[in-house]
């Protein structure tokens, strides 16, 4: 069941095009990665399915709701956003602060909400504590405690290790993993690609228009070829006869004793490669398929953009 | 219209105020000051004093009194939209329910509830103070019933305009500080207007007191629906108003 759908959203602010003709759509359940340089329009795509700020075209349905001004209270009801900046109240203690929220989402039995939401982050005991007193990592997970409070369809999460230590990230990727385990559909956006490789069930690399969308693993196949590393002792005496096998389309020497090879399936070609090189009598120290990161794949992409601009 | 969300941010804001030494050292500091001032005249003027010297003496005191509602709501009707821009929070506020017109009157109801508390106080601390001991000239002016009825009913008038005076530029202002002194400002025009009424210029009977407060309220609903109409998420939110 599809919990966010959007169709050619656009927006302008005055010349300036911020997000151009994107199209995508989220299931429940779903922890979908939204990635992409500074200024290529994540912020206010974000903004826009928040109902914050009206696209100039294209349209969306947000929570089972067509995003249109009139369903703005509506749409917010279902869902949550928490922006980079948690923009929590420093005066305000951390329960006060979800006070403030629970009211505003007019949520029933408010006390048991906070108590629910403060004890999922883990920060029960720091209820009464003003949050200009807590550290940064602390107030992410209030502000995630914050993003639970109305029991949302869809949660917006917008850079939401920004600045945190490694622990502190952990531990909020460990809450936005929950998330998943309990239904709610999260749209992440992040700069972190290796925090989107480890939790997001799809991701979309946006810059300005939307450039690639998919499972990580398929945008590595699309845009990657299937690598076979190859590593010797010594330089092999005659490599083009050994990698003449079946499944290999092509190879080169990295350096004297390391060996890319080129194919469609290393299921296929990796035995073959393995009994050529014991039949060569080669001394092979390793023999590896090459992994390219989601980073890699965001590289490629946005590279070719910035060509492109050239 | 949800009565619960306005009362959610009217709790947040007057906690945020209790913990902002600024705001209440202005609360607390401002009224007193303009409570000495006239007290210390009053107490001065002999029994024997002619009508015009006490109408002036007395005429202070109703000046200053009305003119606490006009300086004390700006200092935080003025940080209430602006203030919450520039700290982060008020993003996490739009993406809420709440819709602009009760996050509207649930600032203007945190502002308007002490502004109009302080100002009655300390109006009563000095009508008390006079009757004890100014002379009884003054005292009769003072406790005269069309003036104090005037004093009643504009404060909160005076009080409301200046609270949507303050909102409206709060929400335009990229600046706390330019934002209050600019509402302290947008509020002077009125204080014209208490002058006559101060100084006697229009003679507070109670038909006029009325009229005059039902010409007040008329422009504070005016003032609501002109700042409920400036109120445009995006523009709050990315500096850039609406496109296409």
């Amino acid at each position: 069941m599809e919990r966010l759908v959007v169709e050619h959203l656009t927006k302008r602010f005055g010349e300036r095009l911020a997000v151009d003709d994107v199209s995508f759509s989220v299931a429940a359940g779903e922890v979908f990665g939204f990635l992409g340089p500074n200024g290529a329009g994540k912020t206010t795509t974000v903004r826009m399915l928040g109902t914050l700020i009206a696209p100039t075209s294209g349209s969306a349905i947000v929570a089972g709701i067509p995003l249109e001004p009139e369903n703005g209270v509506e749409i917010r009801r279902r869902i949550a956003v928490m922006p980079e900046n948690p923009g929590l109240y420093l005066r305000l203690t951390v329960a006060e602060n979800l006070e403030l929220f629970a009211g505003l989402y007019g949520v029933a039995e408010p006390r048991d909400r906070i108590e629910s939401a403060l004890r999922a982050v883990n920060l029960e005991a720091r209820a009464a504590e003003p949050c200009g007193h807590l550290s940064k990592g602390l107030r992410q997970r209030v502000g995630l405690a914050r993003a639970l409070l109305n029991d949302p369809e869809i949660v917006f999460l917008d850079e939401p290790t920004s600045g945190l230590d490694p622990v502190a990230s952990r531990e909020v990727q460990q809450l936005i993993d929950g998330l998943r385990g309990h239904g709610v559909t999260v749209f992440l956006t992040t700069h972190r690609l290796e925090e989107a490789e480890r939790l997001c069930d799809r991701v979309a690399i946006l810059n300005t228009s939307l450039r690639t969308i998919g499972p990580t693993e398929e945008l590595r196949d699309r845009l990657f070829t299937k690598t076979l590393v190859v590593r010797t002792a010594a330089p092999l005496p005659s490599p083009a006869d050994v990698f003449a096998v079946q499944g290999v389309e092509s190879w080169r020497a990295a350096d004297t004793t390391r060996y890319l090879l080129t194919m469609d399936d290393p299921r296929v070609a990796a035995p073959a490669v393995t009994r050529a090189l014991v039949a060569a009598g080669a001394d092979v120290l390793s023999l590896s398929e090459a992994q390219h990161s989601l980073e890699d794949v965001y590289l490629e992409l946005i590279d070719e953009d910035v060509e492109a601009t050239r | 219209m949800s009565f619960d969300r306005i009362g959610a941010v009217m709790r947040k804001e007057v906690r945020e105020f209790r913990r902002n030494r600024f705001v209440v050292g202005t609360m607390a500091v401002t009224p007193i000051i303009f409570l000495i001032t006239p007290l210390v005249t009053l107490f001065n003027v002999p029994a024997s004093a002619s009508g015009t010297q006490v109408r002036s003496a007395v005429g202070l005191l109703s000046l200053l009194m009305l003119i606490i509602p006009l300086v004390i709501p700006p200092v935080i009707a003025a940080y209430s939209v602006v203030g919450e821009r520039l700290q982060g929070t008020l993003e996490p506020v739009l993406t809420t329910p709440v819709r602009p017109d009760e996050l509207l009157l649930g600032k203007a109801g945190a502002a308007f509830v002490p502004s109009v508390l302080i100002a009655y106080g300390i109006y009563f601390v000095a009508a008390i103070a006079v009757r004890v001991g100014a002379a009884p000239v003054v005292s009769d002016v003072v406790w005269h019933t069309p003036q104090m009825l005037a004093q009643l009913l504009f404060t909160p008038l005076l009080a409301g305009f200046s609270i949507w005076v303050g909102i409206g530029i709060s929400a335009r202002a990229s600046d706390v500080r330019v934002a209050q002194q600019l509402a302290t400002l947008a509020g002077l025009p009125l204080l014209a207007f208490t002058s006559l009424i101060s100084f006697q210029v229009i003679k507070p009977t109670v038909p006029i007191a009325i009229g005059l407060a039902v010409a007040l309220f008329v422009l504070d609903v005016s003032a609501y629906r002109v700042v409920e109409r400036m109120f445009d998420r995006e523009r709050l939110i990315t500096g850039a108003t609406r496109q296409g």
